[in-house]
């Protein structure tokens, strides 16, 4: 017994002397020395047209501080949220370098929208701070706009796009059908359309109908008519946030019966549909029917303390701080230039998924399993929150995860 | 065929209007008889929405369609007492920023009561289904809101322009010195009138709820197409409204048919356009309060 007691000291002692040679040699490490807590910037828009997301987001990333605290913490630490509304994207860089200057967090997580997110990662790569987008879906930022410190769990729209079009293809929707697409008229919308279509031309489908929606439209009738007179085999959705919402919501009011499918989707949207007005196929990053035990243990936990199913905006939320602590205690410190090279070393973790995912080091986008699912049949809606079935997973079992990630087309070019 | 789509986006358009009016309708009331912008309006038409769901499970669509907006007014009658009274005769300015203030408050208190999250409701089975003239279609649902705004629309001439009650209103907008020294309190009828306006964006927002997101921001994107209408009509204007509801439901569909991207800023486009050639709106009349 004594003598495991002195190897226990003995270890303490090298563990602070260890701790301490590195407080002295990283600069930033000597204010996080001082501080008993580890601080975690959380940035994402919590109003707007985006806000019903980013309170999904603010879930998810609370539910894993407090996991994380009540394991232990990071390097014996608490961690500390710091959770800040980021608006847009002027807002949103000017938060962030309040975070990192003021609040000295030791990295930051969340965004949905790209404009936003492209901003904050400018930010991220100018302090040498680790950025983990959750939500922010434009190709762009995977390609030209690409930075060492801005990390992406969030899929990029290349990946829904693929991730849907298996199925698609599957279930003869696309060759030699014609498609009508109604696109959100902004950033995210457009890089969207320029995929999904390129998606659906190789294939052999054919468009006879592309619109773009302005965000702050409400009323969908004219569009309506429009897809009606053209008479489309399938309609697609390129919409975003409660454009979905009232897309759905009317296109079941004047009883159109072409098949619906999209291409960027959050469950969040259709949840707040209604009875009767969902339906189509749509692509996920990942949905609570996930059939994996963490996944099952995270629906679980969340639906104990928020009296609600997650879905997937609190998915990445959660799984980013989640992996941002493991790596942390792994690596023994909090230095965020360690932090960026463990990521993109391709460290591995457990996602809630099937398959373990990882950072790649050629776009910092993580590598991982995607899902679809089909609407319902209305008479088989158990309750409010049953209004999907999953049609699967993609890859599937065996299959390289790579496929699904956006081609390495040299657009991105990260400083070595 | 090109021209049967175009009859088509027209008629639907007018039906659109209908939508606009509803919202709008409130709005220019409040305005053209207390004087006061309300930017809170569009939070009102959401407290209307979130009542309508909140109550629809207990007491059906039918009963929410009655009690909403009631209750609604009440709270009309609550803000005029605490709020709107102190500022009819002062600066709009100060009206115009304590009303942005309230549409703040209004939409965070639905944030925190009923979480950011979209809530689902949908129409009635009963009210559901479409209505086909030929190769026309019109869901029935849309038709019911056009005969209610309809209805709204008359009800709200007969007490204004109709009944004594209205008279005292117009007479006080005009003169309120005389209507004092005839022995009147304004006082009860601003209150009603304001009652009446916030009551009817709560009917808006019951209304809407079936066919729109209810989400704690639906009122601030409502809130901008109904200052379009009330502009365009004219302010002060009641038939001015009507006419400029259906003109701006008409021009966005045309919009929409041609050139989709331009669908919601046609409303502006418009606007400025009449306020170009007409700078106090279609059938806005010379109030000097406001020259």
């Amino acid at each position: 017994m004594d003598d495991g007691k002195i190897i226990t000291r003995r270890r303490w002692m090298q563990g602070s002397a260890g701790a301490a040679l590195a407080a002295g040699i990283g600069m930033p490490a000597i204010s996080y020395g001082q501080s008993d807590v580890i601080r975690i910037g959380h940035l994402t828009p919590i109003t707007g047209f985006l806000g019903p997301l980013g309170e999904y987001a603010q879930m998810g990333v609370k539910l894993a501080a407090e996991e994380v605290n009540a394991a232990g913490g990071v390097l014996g630490r608490k961690v500390e949220l710091v959770l800040e509304d980021s608006v847009n994207p002027q807002t949103g860089s000017a938060k962030a370098e309040r975070l990192i200057a003021r609040d000295r967090v030791a990295m930051i997580i969340g965004e949905i929208s790209s404009a936003t997110a492209l901003a904050i990662g400018q930010v991220a790569n100018r302090t040498k701070t680790v950025f983990i987008n959750t939500g922010a879906n434009s190709d762009a930022l995977r390609g030209p706009s690409c930075n060492p410190y801005m990390f992406h769990i969030e899929a990029a729209n290349s990946m829904m796009v693929m991730a849907v079009g298996e199925y698609l293809k599957n279930e003869k929707m696309i060759q030699g059908k014609k498609w009508y697409s109604l696109t959100a008229d902004y950033a995210f919308g457009h890089d969207l359309f320029k995929v999904a279509k390129k998606f659906v031309s190789d294939n052999g489908g054919q468009f006879v109908g592309q619109d773009l929606v302005p965000t702050d439209a409400t009323d969908f009738s004219p569009y309506l008519l429009k897809i009606r007179q053209a008479r489309p085999d399938v309609v697609a959705s390129n919409l975003a946030g409660n454009q979905i919402t009232n897309f759905i919501k009317q296109y079941a009011e004047y009883g159109l019966t072409f098949p619906i499918t999209g291409f960027g989707f959050d469950t969040a949207v259709a949840w707040g549909a209604g009875k009767g007005n969902f339906a189509g196929i749509w692509p996920l990053i990942w949905h609570h029917l996930v059939e994996s035990p963490s996944s099952k243990k995270y629906v679980e936990a969340f639906s104990k303390k928020y009296g609600k199913l997650p879905e997937n905006q609190s998915w990445g939320d959660y799984n980013s701080l989640k992996l941002v602590a493991q790596s942390f205690n792994e690596l023994k410190s909090a230095d965020p230039q360690k932090l960026a090279e463990h990521l993109r070393k391709g460290a591995k973790f457990d996602v809630l998924k099937g398959r373990e995912g990882y950072f790649r080091a050629y776009d910092n986008q993580m590598v991982q399993e995607m899902y679809a699912v089909r609407a319902k049949d209305q008479a088989k809606m158990k309750d409010q929150w049953d209004i999907y079935d999953p049609l699967g997973t993609i890859p599937a079992a065996g299959g390289d995860l790579e496929v699904l990630a956006p081609p390495k087309d040299g657009e991105c070019k990260m400083p070595a | 065929m090109e021209l049967i789509f175009l009859v088509e986006q027209v008629l639907n358009g007018l039906l659109v209007g209908a939508y606009y009016l509803l919202i709008a309708l409130g709005l220019s009331l409040i305005f053209s008889l207390g004087g006061i912008v309300n930017l809170a309006h569009g939070g009102f038409y959401a407290v209307g929405a979130y009542l309508a769901v909140a109550l629809a499970p207990r007491i059906g669509f039918a009963g929410a369609f009655v009690a909403s907006p009631i209750l609604v007014a009440l709270l009309g009658v609550a803000v005029e007492r605490l709020i709107f009274r102190r500022f009819y005769r002062s600066d709009p300015i100060l009206s115009l920023l304590l009303t942005f203030g309230l549409a703040m408050v209004i939409e965070q208190s639905l944030r925190m009561l009923f979480g950011a999250a979209p809530l689902p409701f949908s129409i009635p089975a009963e009210l559901r289904g479409q209505v086909f003239l030929g190769d026309f279609i019109y869901p029935r649902y849309r038709l019911m809101i056009l005969a209610v705004a309809l209805g709204a629309v008359a009800a709200t001439w007969f007490l204004v322009y109709r009944t004594a009650f209205g008279r005292v209103v117009r007479a006080g907008v005009q003169n309120p010195e005389m209507v004092g020294a005839l022995g009147i309190s304004l006082q009860p009828y601003m209150t009603a009138v304001s009652a009446l306006g916030i009551g009817l964006a709560g009917l808006a927002g019951v209304l809407l709820a079936p066919i729109s997101g209810v989400h704690p921001a639906m009122g601030a994107e409502i809130l901008t197409a109904a200052f379009v209408v009330v502009v365009i009509g004219g302010l002060g204007s009641f038939w001015g409204v009507v006419a400029a509801a259906a003109l701006v439901g008409v021009v966005r569909g045309l919009t929409i048919f041609f050139f989709p991207p331009a669908g919601e800023a046609s409303m502006y486009l418009l606007m400025a356009l009449v306020l170009l050639v007409r700078p106090r709106g279609l059938l806005g009349e010379r109030i000097e309060k406001f020259e």
